[in-house]
C-alpha cells in the first residue's frame, strides 16, 4: 500500500502535474486567445511543415527501414553484426550533434558544397537537411520494431507458397507481410511520433527560418524566446496532444492484437 | 535426406539462383541507406574534429567552458540515473505485484514521456516551476530553491525524459518470475526486505542495469527539454550539447567538433558496456 502510494505520488509528481499545468498554462487566456494563437499564418505553416516532413519520413523508412530488417534478419553475411550494432546509433548521438554532422557535409562551408553548388542544390537552412535530420533520428524505430517479428514469423508458410510456385513479391505481400504488420504499423506511428518532436537536429540544419525551415517544434522555441507564452503553450499542447493519441492508440491497437 | 525425390532438395536447387541476385539487391539497397545516412556524417565528424591534430582536439575538449559543460552532462546524468533505477524499479513492482483500481492507467501513464516530444517537456516543467510561476516563485520565497534555470530543472527534465526505460526492462523480467522460492522464504521465516534483496533483486540487476545504463546514455545528448530549462548560463546550467549548439551559431567549428566528439565517444562507450553486459550474462546463463 506504501509502495503504491509512493509511486502514484512519484509518477503524478514527475509526469502529470507538469502535464496539467501546460493545460491550464496554455488556456488561462481563454480558449479564444489559444485558439487565435494557433490559427496564425506563420503557426499554421510551420505545423504543416511540420506534418509534411514527417510523412515523407514515415513513408522513407515504412520502404527502406523494411529492406534493413529484412537484409538483418534474413540474410547472413560479414559484418552482420557490426551493422547491427549501428541501427542504435542515432539513439545514442545527440540532435544536436547530428545536425551539425549534417552542416559539415552539406553547410556552407561543407565537405559537399562544391557538388552542390555546381548543382544548385540547397540542403543546409532549406527543407532537404531538416528532413534528412529527421531521417537519420528516426531511423532506429521502424527498425528494431520490425527485427523481431521477423524473426518470429513462421517461415514454413512462406517455404510452401515457394514450392506453390509464387514469386519472391507475392510471398512478402501476401504471407510475410500480413504476419508482421501489426509491428509495422506500430512501427509507422512510432517513427511519425518521433519526428514530430525532433527539435535539435532540424534546428541546426535547418536555422530555423521563419517561412522556410521552421518546423513546429521550432516555432515554439522562437515563440519561448520572444515572450509569447500563449502561443508557445497552446502550440506545445497541439503538438504534445497530437503525438500522445497517436502512440497511445496505436499501443492500445497492439495490445488488444496481442 | 538430400535425394533429388525428395521435395525440399527440388525447391531448394529451383529457387536459389534467382533468389541470389535478389538478394545482393535488397542487401546494397540496405547497406547504402545505412551508409549514406548514419556511416558518412559519423567519419566526417571525426574528421573534422581530428583536423588540426589530437592535442588540438584535446585542448578545446579542456578549455574551462567546454570542460565543464561535460562535468555538468555527466553529474546531472548520474543523479538522474540513479534516481530512475529506484523509483523505475519500485514503479514496475507495484505494476506487477499489486492489485488496485487505475493500475491499467498508471502503466498507459508510464508511456507518456516517449510520446511527448522532449522540447513539450522543456515548456511543461517551465510552466510549472519557472520563477513566474506560482508554484517556482513561492519555492524561491519560502525556501529559495530555483528549479528553472538551473540544475535541478535539468535532472527533473531528464528524469521525465527517461522514466520509461528502466520500468519497461524490469517488468516483463520481475512479471516472468517465480514465485515458489519467495513464498518459501517467506515459510522459513524472512522479513519481506530480505526477500526482495536476496531472491528477488539478483534476477532484475541485469535489465536494472541495462535499463538504467540506456537512460543515462540517453541523457547525455538531451538538448529540446534542457535548452528551454536550463537558461544556457556557462559554468551553471549549460551542459555539453547546449554548448555545441552555442559553438555552432558562432561558427567555432573546432570547438564543436571536438565536444560532439566526446559525447559521442561517451554515449557509444556506454551503448557497448550495455551490450557487453548483455552478451556476458547470455553466455553465463547458458
Amino acid at each position: 500500500m506504501v509502495l503504491t502510494g509512493l509511486v502514484v505520488v512519484y509518477i503524478g509528481f514527475l509526469i502529470l502535474t507538469p502535464l496539467t499545468a501546460l493545460v491550464t498554462g496554455a488556456f488561462r487566456e481563454g480558449l479564444a486567445a489559444s485558439f487565435y494563437s494557433l490559427l496564425q499564418p506563420n503557426v499554421l505553416s510551420a505545423f504543416g511543415r511540420t506534418l509534411f516532413v514527417c510523412i515523407l519520413v514515415t513513408a522513407l523508412h515504412a520502404v527502406f527501414g523494411m529492406v534493413v530488417a529484412w537484409v538483418l534478419v534474413r540474410h547472413e553475411f560479414p559484418g552482420k553484426r557490426l551493422l547491427d550494432s549501428l541501427i542504435d546509433l542515432p539513439f545514442a548521438i545527440s540532435p544536436v550533434v547530428v545536425g551539425y554532422m549534417l552542416l559539415l557535409l552539406f553547410g556552407r562551408r561543407g565537405l559537399l558544397a562544391p557538388i552542390l553548388s555546381a548543382w544548385d542544390i540547397q540542403v543546409a537552412f532549406a527543407l532537404p537537411g531538416v528532413i534528412l535530420a529527421t531521417l537519420f533520428v528516426t531511423f532506429p524505430f521502424m527498425v528494431r520494431e520490425l527485427v523481431p517479428v521477423l524473426k518470429e514469423a513462421d517461415r514454413s508458410q512462406e517455404r510452401a507458397a515457394a514450392t506453390l510456385g509464387a514469386n519472391g513479391f507475392q510471398i512478402f505481400s501476401r504471407i510475410t507481410f500480413p504476419a508482421i504488420r501489426w509491428g509495422f504499423f506500430y512501427g509507422l506511428t512510432l517513427t511519425f511520433a518521433r519526428a514530430l518532436g525532433e527539435f535539435g537536429a532540424a534546428l541546426v540544419i535547418g536555422g530555423g527560418i521563419q517561412g522556410r525551415t521552421e518546423t513546429a517544434t521550432i516555432y515554439i522555441f522562437h515563440a519561448m524566446e520572444e515572450r509569447q507564452y500563449i502561443g508557445a503553450y497552446s502550440a506545445a499542447v497541439l503538438l504534445g496532444l497530437f503525438s500522445l493519441l497517436m502512440v497511445l492508440s496505436s499501443e492500445f491497437l497492439k495490445r488488444r492484437h496481442e | 535426406m538430400n535425394s533429388p525425390g525428395n521435395p525440399a532438395f527440388f525447391n531448394l536447387s529451383k529457387t536459389r539462383p534467382a533468389a541470389s541476385t535478389g538478394h545482393l539487391g535488397l542487401r546494397s539497397i540496405a547497406l547504402s541507406y545505412l551508409l549514406l545516412l548514419l556511416i558518412i556524417p559519423l567519419v566526417v565528424i571525426v574528421r573534422d574534429g581530428l583536423r588540426e591534430g589530437l592535442a588540438e582536439l584535446w585542448r578545446q575538449i579542456t578549455l574551462p567552458v567546454a570542460w565543464s559543460s561535460i562535468g555538468l552532462t555527466l553529474w546531472t546524468a548520474v543523479i538522474m540515473t540513479l534516481i530512475n533505477a529506484v523509483m523505475g524499479t519500485l514503479t514496475a513492482y507495484v505494476l506487477v505485484r499489486y492489485n488496485f483500481p487505475g493500475k491499467n492507467i498508471l502503466n498507459t501513464i508510464v508511456d507518456i514521456p516517449l510520446a511527448i516530444p522532449s522540447l513539450v517537456t522543456g515548456i511543461m516543467l517551465v510552466v510549472l516551476f519557472g520563477p513566474q510561476q506560482a508554484l517556482g516563485a513561492w519555492l524561491k520565497d519560502a525556501y529559495n530553491i530555483s528549479i528553472i534555470f538551473a540544475p535541478p530543472g535539468i535532472i527533473l527534465a531528464l528524469l521525465f525524459v527517461t522514466f520509461p526505460f528502466v520500468v519497461r526492462a524490469v517488468q516483463p523480467v520481475l512479471s516472468g518470475l517465480d514465485r515458489a522460492q519467495e513464498e518459501a522464504a517467506a515459510t522459513l521465516g524472512a522479513s519481506g526486505w530480505t526477500i526482495f534483496r536476496k531472491i528477488i533483486l539478483p534476477p532484475l540487476l541485469l535489465p536494472l542495469t541495462t535499463g538504467a545504463l540506456l537512460s543515462f546514455a540517453r541523457s547525455i545528448g538531451e538538448f529540446g527539454a534542457i535548452v528551454i530549462v536550463s537558461g544556457n548560463i556557462p559554468f551553471y546550467t549549460q551542459t555539453a550539447a547546449v554548448y555545441v549548439f552555442g559553438e555552432v551559431e558562432s561558427e567555432n567549428r573546432i570547438g564543436a567538433s571536438a565536444v560532439s566528439m566526446a559525447m559521442i565517444a561517451i554515449a557509444l562507450g556506454v551503448v557497448w558496456l550495455i551490450k557487453a553486459i548483455q552478451e556476458r550474462s547470455r553466455r553465463v546463463s547458458i
